[in-house]
């Protein structure tokens, strides 16, 4: 048994191709609770920079700064009262947000937070990806139906149009990146998720310049479809709140609906994933063309370090600013002890052997980040596009422009 | 209440089809506990799909029967009820019901009063435009533009507690002009907040104007034409919106606005974004008057000689204003005693609230939405 566990160690493969069950548990568990974390983490993030764009402090009453929130927010969630409405259809209203959650983390799987460190390696993982994340649409479509309601149902038929209009354009940018991994002196391109970012490796350019600026256009109509995608700001017509007052969750209260919100936001750091891995090369530091060489190494694997003691900072000036009143006795030790955690695991990070470990992952969590900020920022920024605009814009605009691109691209991989 | 079709008789509903699937109308109940109705609205459609076939408004959740309330009150004593009417605007409803007693007993308020009374409902025509732009934007899905214009539209509000105590129903002015003298500091609190918002236009401008979304959300969105706007009696922004330059305080001038100099925008199509343009050129030119209004205020009494127990003589007078959303007018009748024998009162939302059918015949049931908000409807003043 030791054995087995201990024979992936030495292997420089994922888990899942290496047959190794025990490993591939722990991964799973892994990327479940880290992605977890990170939902939790998205929600407390986006309530403070929301606010802060709105000239609003957000959260700040439960823990430090309104550390605390969403796990308030979560207690109270689980502890509400369970509604199921008498007209709608149990079975389906039970299961429906069951689908978005299972939809959104299976596409986990897949996903390579760095060259080892991913469950598996499909060799179609793009395919499984795209179909795995458009079963949501399933899930939300049962929703509404379920509600018996209407305005749920009219949310539920605007969700299943929008995402399946989007899905194209999306794959249509997809198939221009991949179109870009056969690039090379076989001429064999590649559906895996990791192989996608070792092409970038070999060919030495993010795909986001390559073929500049196809690569860039590719890049950000997937951008777009990805908001659509998982129907957040400006796309977020099913849940348009003005219009449908909650759109296809309007029946759903408590647990189920904290069900909805945890996929949401899975699938939102998931997308995120897939633009990073197809276009901002995964888990590969910048510049590893220009800035190359040992010192430029050493710098970068320290970065991660650096970051997480300029956060550990951060949180310690927080300390400072704290109100010397007894009644911010507690919530000043929480915010000092928040802030030594983030200093320790900077410091840890600064160990040779972890450093080397976690610099992938690292890199390829920053670029989320910034994806997940700006999903943020435009939540501050558009107003709502109306639902036949936005079928023009995914049908009429997106579309053709992914398709020019995509022949633009063949045409290009042949003649260069 | 029961059977919502009981309220559809003009809506055609015809013999459900029943011959392919089930491709029926749908009936939706929009409010009045909705959040985007502004209030307790509430709106039934008949959609095909998305698209709207006919509306159908029910109003009356907040009636407090306000004119009758009058007919039990003396003059004076009705003065604060008018506040709760348009309650964002509510220093301009004490402004059209003063003047119109005013008129009744055949007094003048004094000049320095009728500066007062320009600069506080032209600050007022500010706040009631910044609720408006805010709640419109939110109703649109453009969040942040709410929490900039609250937050300018405290520092108006600010000026009003300072002035009278009270930051929404203010029952700023009296009959015969103003009770309370301005405090001191006004004049400069009034010119700080001049050089303050100009910028902060500029700001909800930039989030908005030249948003390629909100354009597409707003242009060519409840579209109505100027004949259908006089037939219907629209008044204010709308109105103008769609190019008939009606604007009282010009037309048929009041308090002291004939001393001061602006302009009356307008649009030319008549849909959405013109009235967001005309209404934040509004805004440019309320600052306009209340900047003249500041420099040019003269010195004297703030109160003319009104009678301790008012008894108008038997008649009846009609006085109306330019509140922030259209016509407002006041209808009194008096019977020579201390009780007025009836008010009418003409609330410009509840006669623009309704081209809401006309406006969104045809559109989708976003537009429902967008229309509403840009009607600018307040219910408590539909309901009265």
């Amino acid at each position: 048994m030791l054995e087995y566990i201990t024979s992936y160690l030495g292997m420089n493969t994922t888990p899942g191709q290496a047959g190794n069950v025990f490993w591939a548990v722990v991964y799973i568990l892994v990327v479940f609770g880290g992605v977890s974390v990170a939902v939790i983490a998205m929600n407390w993030l986006e309530r403070k920079a929301l606010a802060h764009f709105q000239i609003r402090l957000g959260p700040m009453r439960v823990g430090p700064h309104g550390l605390l929130q969403p796990i308030a927010d979560a207690v109270k969630l689980l502890t509400k009262e369970d509604i199921i409405p008498d007209e709608a259809d149990h079975f389906v209203f039970w299961i429906a947000p069951l689908i978005i959650l299972c939809a959104s983390f299976t596409v986990y799987i897949v996903i390579p937070f760095g060259p080892t460190h991913a469950i598996t390696d499909l060799n179609i993982g793009v395919l499984f990806m795209l179909g795995v994340s458009s079963l949501s649409v399933l899930g939300v479509v049962m929703a509404g139906w379920a509600s018996n309601s209407h305005y749920p149902l009219i949310g539920s038929l605007r969700s299943s149009a929008q995402m399946i209009s989007y899905e194209i354009a999306m794959g249509m940018a997809v198939v221009s990146a991949i179109l870009m991994t056969s690039l090379n002196k076989s001429g064999t391109g590649t559906l895996s998720m990791i192989g996608i970012v070792e092409a970038q490796q070999q060919q030495q350019v993010w795909f986001l310049f390559k073929f500049f600026p196809l690569g860039f256009v590719a890049f950000a109509i997937f951008a777009i479809a990805m908001v659509a995608e998982t129907n957040r700001a400006p796309f977020d017509l099913p849940e348009a709140e003005s219009e449908l007052t909650a759109g296809f969750h309007t029946e759903y209260s408590g647990l189920r609906w904290s069900l909805f919100m945890l996929g949401e936001y899975t699938a939102m750091i998931a997308v995120s994933s897939i633009a990073v891995t197809l276009w901002l090369g995964g888990w590969l530091r910048p510049f590893p063309n220009t800035l190359t060489g040992p010192t430029w190494d050493l710098v970068f694997s320290l970065l991660p370090g650096f970051t997480f003691l300029a956060l550990a900072l951060i949180a310690f000036v927080g300390v400072i600013r704290m109100p010397k009143h007894p009644y911010f006795k507690i919530q000043t030790a929480g915010l000092a002890g928040f802030a030594a955690v983030l200093g320790l695991v900077g410091i840890v990070l600064f160990i040779p052997p972890v450093r080397d470990r976690i610099q992938d992952i690292f890199w390829f969590v920053a670029k989320v980040a910034v994806f997940m900020y700006l999903y943020i920022w435009y939540r501050a920024t558009f107003p709502r596009y109306r639902f036949d605009q936005l079928m023009k814009v995914g049908w009429k605009v997106l579309l053709p422009i992914a398709i020019g691109v995509l022949i633009l691209t063949a045409i290009l991989g042949v003649v260069l | 209440m029961t059977d919502p079709t009981t309220y559809l008789s003009h809506l055609e509903l015809g013999e459900p089809d029943k011959t392919f699937l089930d491709s029926n109308e749908l009936i939706i109940n929009m409010g009045p506990q909705h959040p985007a109705t502004h209030g307790v609205l509430r709106v039934i459609l008949k959609l095909d799909g998305e698209k709207v076939l006919g509306t159908e408004c029910v109003i009356g959740y907040l009636h407090r029967g306000v004119e009758k309330i009058a007919e039990n009150r003396t003059y004076t004593m009705f003065n604060p009820y008018v506040d709760r009417m348009d309650y964002v605007a509510a220093v301009s409803n004490g402004l059209g019901y003063c003047e119109a007693v005013e008129k009744l007993l055949n007094i003048q308020a004094p000049p320095r009063a009728n500066y007062i009374r320009v600069i506080l409902t032209e600050l007022n025509r500010m706040a009631s435009h910044q609720l408006w732009l805010g709640t419109h934007a939110l109703d649109i899905g453009a969040m942040t533009p709410l929490f900039y214009t609250f937050r300018d539209r405290e520092e108006i509000l600010k000026i009003f507690e300072k002035y009278c105590g009270a930051r929404l129903t203010t029952h700023a002015f009296r009959i015969g002009g103003c009770q309370y003298e301005t405090y001191e500091g006004f004049e400069r609190d009034v010119k700080k907040f001049l050089d303050f918002v100009p910028p902060r236009i500029d700001e909800y401008e930039e989030l908005l104007t030249t948003n390629r979304i909100w354009l597409e959300r707003t242009r060519n969105v409840g579209k109505i034409s100027a004949a259908d706007c006089k037939a219907l009696g629209v008044t204010g922004p709308v109105l103008r919106a769609s190019g008939v330059k009606w604007d009282i305080r010009k037309a048929q001038p009041y308090a002291a606005y004939p001393e001061f100099q602006f302009e009356i925008p307008t649009g030319a199509n008549g849909d959405t974004y013109d009235r967001y343009m005309v209404r934040m050129q509004e805004m440019r030119q309320s600052l306009r008057i209340i900047r003249q209004a500041v420099e040019g205020i003269p010195e004297g009494p703030i109160m003319a000689k009104v009678p301790k127990v008012m008894k108008p003589p038997v008649g009846e007078v009609y006085h109306s204003i330019e509140a922030p959303k259209g016509e407002l007018g006041y209808f009194v009748v008096s019977d020579g005693s201390t009780q007025p024998y009836r008010v009418r009162v003409r609330p410009p939302s509840f006669v623009n609230l309704q081209a809401l059918d006309v406006m969104v015949r045809g559109q989708l049931v976003a537009d429902v939405i967008a229309v509403i908000g840009t009607l600018d409807i307040v219910l408590g003043e539909v309901d009265r």
